[in-house]
């Protein structure tokens, strides 16, 4: 290279280096997981088989909480031969977790209702976490304090400052307050019903809800109709109900089925008259509790592991899978399966199984977007002051958790879970919208949510992480929870047994678990262990 | 220059005449949000004063748009001239409020004379604009950009006011920015407009005096603020600083001086000994031989110095959210003689940590007497220290005969708030007694003692004290009718009753 052309190349790289776009963020962060091309990859078809089918008594498909759950119960059986295979890094599905130098944080779920006295499964579950501290006097369960939410629990940004509280008070008008009182008086009547046997109308989890036909006649209605039969027009009441379905289903008033829509407030009430149950929550969300079950897998639990197919042969299910980690086809020959994952997943997987049972109702799971903001320090705020949940009203997104209110940290870095469901009617569309976000449109998306509330916070910020979860929670539509060819998915198809939340129409951890144990309370009995039920 | 503007001149820049609209625009907004603001600050109903104040502002605008008429020459001249008035008068508006609530007893006067000046001279400028513009633009655009740049500054300054200027300047640097800003239009017209001012290095001379007297004003704000503080708080302020935590702030006057935490007293260096005392030998009264001693709060290094009256301590470790607090409490003169540089003591170490989180994610050897001196619980970051949570985790790291003590407000002005405490800490498991004694400087103040096991109220007390002897110490215990027991809820981080118990208590002696 001559010296007149070295000096130009060199001019020019400079050049190039000086034109580089400066970031559009002073920060960094990554897209990360689900796994998104490994999850549909399933659908391109036939596997070979593998060399070696292991013989195990019990293989449970899917690592997320009802598989996880599933494991728990059968290891508390005696029956420890059993493996778990999870398709991604870390088991937990919608609850999983992580940490940073800062704090843990959660990557979805985030807390738990405190279950009532009837919900053995959970007593059960945070017993043994050390979160159940005993019973009071009237039998009601006790929870250590550190575990129930802390002070200031919610705060909405509405009219340019925070207010304390989820449902607006300041400015609402005597016919706002009037509806607001009138619905949970509603409520209150729903959280008071009891079916001939004795059932309520709304329980959690839900295999304890009275299936008469009075209540099971609110699911053929949406929440919206039911609200507009009712004179419920105030438009507060309506935003909060609407944050509701858009907070526990990723959907909206006119998607969602009143049962649904009321099942959110009545299955939570202590009593008709009480407050809602109180929360339980951690810094790392569900996360927690997932850390609690893994352990009952240890040794088993297979991540990276992608069923590709199950098929019965003779007395026994052969399971082929692929082993991303060490990009092998691996195989099972188990005496029962249970398969803890989605049924649009199920449908491929399983051999024979979406002729056996041709779809009557779809099921659609909405898509959902999380960010986890990492902060070197907090906005300053003059009005209400940072609480565990943040609201903005004028927003599509849900707003934040803080995961450091939990730990008791009230100064210094934090980390903040922004959670955005994708509520629009079409969910294929939407999912569709969030495939096509990389990580600059969604740290976009984030930071243009959050400005309005806190114009300082890109300073503030280090790190932005983004979760884009495809099939994030099932949507309770209206017509789907009672129907009787959906009711039937949880039934078990020949030696493979089904459990997960989608099963019950309600993506809440409770459901999970209970299908969990629903479907290892199914094995147990097939393999002649009848014991004392679980649930 | 006479007539000058009537003949067109090809130099004029209209476009830039239009951005200094929407400069000054922003200018006339800012001047009147500060004026609503600052009186709504001093003076409350903040409906009353932002009504008000837009009320005059707009009328004088009025009335400045009316005078613009008389004048007829030198409107280019004029115009510089007018930037200067507003930079100086709206510049300092809010220093000169300031001072005028400290000063004199017509604030009002002051105020309304202030925003009819600002209004006034405000209300010149367009008129006089559009008259230089005239003939360089067609009519209606001239109109039709004047308006449009001058609703849009309105907007800008409208917007960043409470999002970026109040947050992060303050009214006095706000106010004095935008006085800078006029002046600097002023300076920049002198270059737009040079061919109808004529001679223009005697009046770029008096922009850039107006500009050095604002960057003066902006540079001494600080100061300036700590001047205005002392009439809040009545003595003069000695040290002054603001940590990520809170603002420390010394007085000194009448023979004492006087630590405000966020405008709070802590402490009177004239009766602070009566508090300190009360606080420490109580608990010592009953663990004479106590070795390892914890103090949660308390970086003004005083309850050390009563600690360090007992010989057998062996170990004090001082738990302090704030570095600025323990600095001051190490090296501020006043501060480190009242306390006798008790944290140079080898036996003390210093820890800045939020005392829950400490508790939480430490292990060490247990202590055999803990002091929790923390502010009063008027936030929910300072409520935690009063939860059930935390006496349940103060309890993991004390010895089983361990004592407690722990200010807990004044019984008689918040009396549901100090019995809350005691009932919360007796709901953690903890036998407590409870006491109180005056502190002048605060009124009636309480404590609760507090042991694992049951005990019996202390009758001794280490001689020689200022305050406390023998008989002094029993009678703490005894609470008259007025301050006596009343059954509370527990203060659990989950409901943190306590913080709107003590909101609701103290409101009705402030």
């Amino acid at each position: 290279m001559k010296r007149r052309d070295f000096l130009a190349a060199g001019t020019l790289s400079a050049a190039a280096l000086a034109c580089r776009r400066k970031p559009e963020f002073p920060f960094q962060g990554e897209l990360v997981g689900p796994d998104l091309a490994l999850g549909h990859w399933l659908r391109g078809g036939a596997f070979a088989d593998p060399e070696h089918f292991e013989p195990v008594s019990v293989l449970i498909v899917g690592g997320g909480v009802a598989g996880l759950s599933a494991a728990w119960r059968l290891a508390g059986a005696g029956l420890d031969d059993f493996r778990v295979l999870e398709l991604e890094r870390e088991p937990g599905g919608t609850s999983r977790s992580d940490r940073n130098h800062v704090s843990a944080f959660p990557w979805a779920a985030h807390y738990l209702p405190v279950p009532d006295r009837g919900n053995h499964a959970v007593l059960r579950l945070l017993e043994e976490c050390g979160v159940l501290e005993g019973f009071d006097a009237k039998g009601d369960p006790l929870f250590a304090e550190e575990a129930t939410v802390r002070a200031p629990e919610e705060r909405i940004f509405a009219f340019g400052q925070w207010w304390e509280g989820l449902y607006l008070r300041a400015g609402a008008s005597p016919e706002d307050e009037r509806q607001y009182h009138a619905f949970f008086r509603e409520v209150d009547r729903w959280a008071a019903f009891r079916d001939a046997k004795g059932r309520p109308a709304f329980s959690i989890p839900r295999s304890r809800c009275s299936g008469e036909p009075e209540p099971v006649a609110l699911d053929r209605l949406s929440f919206a109709a039911w609200l507009d039969q009712r004179g419920f027009t105030s438009q507060r009441l309506r935003w909060l109900l609407d944050y509701a379905c858009r907070d526990d289903y990723g959907s909206r008033l006119d998607t969602t089925s009143a049962w649904a829509g009321l099942f959110y407030f009545a299955a939570r009430k202590q009593g008709p008259g009480e407050d809602s149950r109180p929360l339980l929550t951690w810094p790392e969300g569900n996360g927690f509790l997932i850390n609690h079950l893994r352990r009952a897998s240890e040794g088993r639990l297979h991540c990276g592991v992608m069923a590709t197919a199950i098929r019965e042969e003779k007395d026994s299910l052969l399971v082929t899978a692929w082993d991303n980690l060490n990009q092998q086809r691996v195989g099972w020959k188990a005496q029962h399966v249970i398969f803890a994952g989605p049924q649009h997943v199920a449908k491929h997987v399983i051999a024979g199984l979406a002729e056996a049972r041709p779809a009557a109702v779809r099921i659609r799971n909405a898509p959902w977007m999380v960010a986890n903001i990492t902060l070197r320090a907090r906005p300053q705020e003059p009005t209400f002051p940072l609480a565990w949940d943040n609201v903005l009203r004028d927003s599509e997104a849900l707003g934040y958790v803080a995961a450091t209110h939990q730990s008791l940290r009230d100064y210094g870095p934090s980390v903040w879970t922004w959670y955005r469901p994708f509520t629009g009617p079409d969910c294929d569309a939407e999912r569709a919208r969030l495939r096509a976000l990389d990580w600059p449109a969604c740290a976009r998306m984030v930071m243009d949510d959050l400005r309005p509330a806190h114009p300082d916070l890109e300073g503030l910020v280090t790190r932005l992480d983004v979760m884009r979860w495809g099939h994030a929670m099932v949507r309770p539509a209206p017509g789907l929870l009672w129907d009787p060819t959906f009711l039937a998915l949880s039934r078990p198809f020949g030696r493979i047994h089904f459990a997960h939340t989608e099963l019950s129409g309600l993506a809440l951890f409770e459901e999970a678990q209970d299908h969990g144990l629903r479907a290892a309370e199914e094995v147990l009995a097939a393999s002649g262990r009848r014991g004392e039920s679980w649930r | 220059m006479p007539e000058s503007l009537e003949s067109p001149t090809p130099t004029l820049k209209a476009p830039l005449l239009f951005i200094s609209v929407l400069l000054i625009a922003s200018c006339g907004l800012i001047y009147e949000l500060v004026a609503g603001t600052l009186s709504s600050y001093l003076l409350g109903d903040s409906v009353m004063q932002f009504s008000t104040v837009i009320g005059v502002y707009l009328s004088a605008m009025g009335l400045g748009s009316y005078l613009s008429k008389f004048i007829q020459r030198g409107l280019a001249r004029r115009f510089v001239d007018l930037e200067l008035g507003v930079a100086l008068v709206g510049g300092f508006s809010a220093p000169i409020l300031f001072q005028a609530f400290a000063h004199t007893h017509a604030f009002r006067v002051v105020l309304y004379g202030v925003v009819m000046a600002v209004g006034t001279l405000v209300g010149l400028e367009i008129p006089i604009l559009m008259r230089i513009l005239k003939n360089q633009v067609r009519f209606k655009d001239l109109i039709a950009g004047v308006l449009t740049l001058d609703y849009m500054g309105a907007l800008f300054a409208s917007i960043l006011f409470p999002l970026l200027f109040m947050p992060k300047l303050g009214l006095v640097r706000t106010s004095l920015l935008f006085g800078l800003l006029n002046a600097t239009v002023g300076l920049w017209c002198t270059y737009l407009l040079a061919s109808q001012l004529g001679p223009t290095r005697l009046i770029r001379l008096r922009c850039l005096a107006v500009m050095a007297l604002l960057a003066v004003g902006l540079v001494f704000a600080g100061k300036f603020t700590l001047v205005l503080e002392e009439e809040v708080f009545a003595d003069e302020i000695v040290y002054a600083k603001d940590s990520p935590y809170q603002r420390i702030v010394l007085t000194r006057g009448r023979g004492s001086f006087q630590l405000f935490l966020n405008g709070n007293l802590q402490f009177s260096s004239a009766d602070e000994y009566r508090y300190h005392e009360a606080l420490v030998h109580p608990a010592f009264s009953l663990r004479p031989d106590a070795k390892r001693v914890l103090i949660c709060g308390g970086g003004d290094g005083l309850a050390v110095r009563e600690v360090l009256k007992h010989a057998s301590v062996q170990e004090i470790v001082l738990v302090d959210l704030d570095p600025a607090m323990t600095d001051m409490a190490l090296r501020q003169p006043m501060v480190r003689e009242l306390n006798g540089a008790a944290l140079e003591d080898p036996r003390v170490k210093v820890i800045n940590a939020d005392a829950m989180v400490w508790l939480q994610e430490t292990t060490g050897p247990p202590f055999d007497i803990a002091f929790v001196d923390f502010p009063d619980p008027n936030t929910y970051a300072l409520g935690k220290l009063y939860t059930s949570r935390f006496y349940r985790l103060l309890q993991r790291r004390l010895t089983d005969d361990a004592m407690v003590a722990v200010q807990s407000t004044s019984p008689l002005m918040a009396r549901e708030s100090f019995w809350c405490i005691a009932t919360t800490m007796e709901a953690a498991g903890f036998k407590v007694h409870p006491y109180h004694l005056a502190v002048p400087s605060f009124g009636v103040w309480g404590f609760a003692l507090a042991s694992k096991r049951d005990f019996a109220i202390p009758t001794h007390v280490l001689p020689g004290l200022r305050h406390l002897s023998d008989e002094a110490t029993a009678a703490m215990f005894a609470f008259p009718r007025d301050m006596d027991r009343v059954p509370t809820e527990v203060n659990r981080l989950d409901n943190q009753v306590l913080v709107h118990l003590y909101a609701r208590e103290w409101r009705r002696w402030s």
